[in-house]
């Protein structure tokens, strides 16, 4: 297949060569070996499924001439990705596909000397909600309820994350600190095996993406209480958010592509051009809501004074985790 | 029964013409992605994923389901022929299909495998259509305390069992669950035993490094010494007439390890986390341990071929059932395959079942049509796999060495590994001198990760009471078994002193 593609893409070539005045050609920046497309998760997680759909849609409508390579390096909270990516040395192949560890990961490994705002803003695909789930069988059907239960578990209320100091952590940090709850918090290694052991009812209740948890919500199994995000999820209308509540509280996941320090421009506006047909495609719109991720475009200096923001949040939310 | 009814509109489907090629093309490209030392299944699905979109998803997924069917059998080639394991899921094939091979059995070794893999794959395949809804129930009511209790029980079994130097066992499974602790610890996600502050070490050491370096460079190392090089690996037989002589030598030395293999294979792989390759070394384990003369396993017992090859076929099915019924993956290549359910606009989750209907059964009736394809297709390439050991083992002994280095390469693209490979191999090496099992290492090295996170959930969940492993339902007959097995050597060898003491 590939083999074909090439030969289809190299008379292309030949044509515009023959066609095109020559000083244009030289302009442009076109990669000339695969794309080392780095995700800071292991496979099957949500950052996973979003590089996977994201590499499939440029495969189907053929918009690079070199294939995007999917690699899963998702260690210590994607500390394996940040280096991997500080140290690269061709930094024109390779992307990052990111999730809030792009931010938290550096704040709480200080060691890794990783100051993400040299990273080469590419894109931002969209933001993920987070949303608080029970299983139905708890017998709860609202937060107010869900409140009163934990406090009634004293102490004993058993919630299932992705770890301490990864984005549902701090949701749920958050959600502990306003309302006074004492919750277990049990560590996995991945969102797929939050929901599976809340589907089974290893857990009380968890916060997850809501990709994540969608088809336990579709077959009955799952109960959305509460929505951390700005507005009432189009998905989930009747789940009331915390804002509502009256806390000034929303977190999202972002799900963004970043390049590595020292990208060079000409490269970049490549990858941004890229990628701003991805967003526009069809397929990701058409994504975005299935998902039900909130869209969130930005152009690079915009996602550069949205990552400052959000390091400096999330030092303040940390430190408050920690406290 | 209704269920007949959807499996033989299933396997109608597979059997349609696009459907069919797909299934012959993927169990082929898998049988060779296997085969390949570094790649397995993981790679080969990830890599021809996005071809997918080129069919409808019901065919796409037969393809993708093919790949890793026949990967599961490819993986067997090249732990016999070579020793170096294929895929991460045949590491246990190498424990005895190599000694075979160096015995002039080479050819008894793949016919056992494939035919321990076609068993195992159908033993599997009639658990799924029967029971699928009940075993996704079963599956969820596997919590923390419940999995580590299983992989106690995966521990006991090599220690449980006889033959090797208990003390060496031990220490040899102590080592690979040091080397399993290396990188990040999943609970704090702080770093450990980062040898050097080399930041290799923080993706920790992958179980393909250590079992590339101990069966692929050091198997090389230790066969050049014992023969300086003068290997003949004798004249295999090739007709069809020895070919079905193996196949009943295959059937009656091996029929024990089959059905074990396909029995707890599928049950492991159902569980989510687990997978096929805990699956394959848990059915060597415990095939070992039940046998009447374990002291022949290592030393080429067809029981131990096809104990893990049919472990490995049957929990690849039995991995797909959480993945159907609950959207929830049950090894590293269903998590990709769920992936690129998402991708055609599938709604994984407990509602595929019945929304599906089509696409689900579709692939399930493919599991057999693929099984028996992968069957045929394996048997006819036995031939040639086996022509390969003809040639003098020092042409061998480099290709061997230079498969290990570049499938440690691919597998991680990190040249930290390679040179660990190479260390591994050397140390390995010695450690064999000295007569040290290492086997348990490599199952430490798998069953760690797993076994150490849902100790600590389990001891979160209790407030760090130990009790919590005896008093569920599920987990604690697991777990007295699993002590009364670890035991077991020390009272027999008290036994064994006292009458010795008193004379």
């Amino acid at each position: 297949m590939h083999f074909t593609k090439r030969g289809f893409l190299g008379a292309a070539a030949a044509a515009t060569l023959a066609l095109a005045p020559l000083p244009a050609l030289a302009q442009e920046w076109e990669p000339s070996r695969p794309i080392d497309f780095v995700i800071m998760a292991g496979p099957g997680g949500g950052a996973d499924q979003i590089a996977r759909f994201i590499q499939s849609v440029v495969e189907k409508n053929d918009m690079t001439s070199r294939p995007l390579v999917p690699n899963n390096k998702g260690g210590g909270s994607g500390a394996e990705a940040l280096l991997h990516m500080s140290q690269v040395r061709d930094t024109d192949h390779t992307l990052l596909v990111t999730l809030n560890s792009f931010f938290t990961t550096p704040l709480r490994q200080e060691g890794l000397g990783i100051d993400v705002e040299t990273f080469t803003p590419i894109a931002m695909m969209g933001v993920d909600p987070f949303v608080l789930w029970v299983h139905k069988d708890q017998g709860i059907t609202s937060f107010d309820q869900f409140v009163e239960e934990v406090k009634a578990a004293d102490g004993e209320w058993v919630m299932g994350g992705t770890g301490k100091g990864q984005e549902d952590s701090i949701v749920i940090a958050y959600m502990a600190g306003a309302y006074g709850l004492k919750i277990k918090y049990i560590p996995y290694d991945g969102g797929g095996a939050v929901a599976k052991d809340l589907a089974g009812r290893q857990v009380m209740a968890t916060v997850n993406n809501p990709a994540e948890a969608k088809g336990f919500y579709d077959s009955g199994d799952f109960v959305p209480l509460l929505a951390f995000s700005d507005e009432r999820m189009e998905s989930y209308p009747d789940v009331p958010t915390l804002k509502e509540m009256g806390h000034d509280f929303s977190y999202y996941n972002q799900r963004a592509i970043v390049g590595p320090p020292g990208m060079s421009e000409e490269a970049a506006s490549y990858y941004r051009d890229l990628f701003t047909r991805v967003y526009e495609s069809e397929e990701w719109q058409s994504y975005l809501v299935s998902e039900s991720l909130s869209p969130l475009w930005m152009d690079a200096d915009g996602q550069r004074a949205y990552w400052q923001k959000q390091v400096e949040n999330h030092r303040a939310l940390l430190a408050q985790i920690d406290s | 029964m209704e269920v007949l009814g959807f499996l033989a509109d299933g396997i109608l489907m597979a059997l349609e013409p696009l459907n069919l090629m797909l299934i012959l093309i993927g169990v082929s490209v898998g049988l060779f992605i296997g085969a390949m030392p570094g790649l397995g299944s993981v790679n080969g699905v990830a890599i021809l994923l996005p071809v997918t979109f080129l069919v409808p998803p019901g065919s796409a997924i037969i393809f993708l389901a093919a790949i890793y069917y026949g990967a599961m059998y490819g993986g067997a080639i090249s732990s016999v022929t070579l020793g170096i394991p294929g895929a991460s899921t045949a590491v246990a094939t190498t424990f005895d299909g190599r000694p075979l091979a160096l015995q002039g059995r080479a050819s008894l070794a793949l016919v056992t495998a494939a035919i321990a893999s076609f068993i195992g794959g159908s033993v599997a395949n009639v658990l799924f259509t029967l029971f699928a809804p009940v075993l996704a129930t079963l599956a969820l009511s596997f919590g923390p305390p419940e999995i580590f209790a299983l992989m106690l029980l995966a521990f006991a079994t090599f220690v449980g069992l006889g033959g090797d130097d208990i003390a060496k066992t031990v220490f040899s499974i102590c080592f690979g669950l040091v080397l399993a602790s290396v990188g990040y610890d999943q609970i704090s996600g702080a770093p450990r035993l980062v040898l050097l502050d080399i930041s290799g070490f923080l993706h920790g050491i992958g179980f393909l490094v250590l079992a590339i370096g101990v069966y692929g460079i050091g198997e090389m190392l230790w066969t050049i010494e014992q023969t300086r090089g003068e290997v003949t690996t004798t004249t295999p037989r090739m007709t069809v007439s020895g070919m079905l002589a193996d196949t009943k030598e295959a059937l009656a030395r091996g029929w024990k390890g089959t059905t074990i293999g396909s029995f707890l294979g599928f049950f492991v792989g159902v569980l989510p986390a687990a997978g096929a390759t805990p699956g394959s070394l848990m059915s060597y384990g415990v095939a070992k341990m039940v046998s009447r003369a374990p002291e022949t396993y290592g030393r080429g017992n067809p029981d131990g071929v096809a104990a893990p090859e049919a472990a490995n076929n049957s929990a690849s099915t039995g991995a797909m059932l959480p993945m159907l019924t609950l959207g929830i993956p049950g090894s590293p290549t269903t998590a990709i395959l769920l992936g690129g359910m998402v991708i055609w606009g599938l709604v994984p989750g407990p509602r595929l079942f019945t929304t599906e209907t089509e696409f689900v059964w579709g692939l399930i009736g493919s599991f057999y049509v693929s099984n028996l394809a992968a069957l045929i297709i394996n048997l006819a390439f036995i031939p040639l796999f086996v022509w390969m050991l003809r040639m003098p083992f020092t042409i061998l002994a480099p290709m061997i060495f230079v498969l290990s280095i570049t499938g440690g390469y691919a597998a991680t693209r990190d040249m930290h590994d390679i040179w660990l490979i190479v260390i591994f191999g050397l140390g390995a090496f010695f450690l064999r001198k000295f007569d040290y099992p290492l086997a348990p290492a490599v199952l430490a090295i798998v069953l760690g990760p797993i076994a150490e996170p849902t100790l600590r959930q389990s001891l979160l969940l209790s407030s760090g009471d130990p009790s919590i492993f005896f008093t569920r339902p599920i987990a604690g007959p697991i777990t007295v078994i699993a002590l009364i097995l670890i035991f077991l050597p020390a009272l027999k060898y008290l036994r064994r002193r006292k009458p010795a003491a008193a004379e």
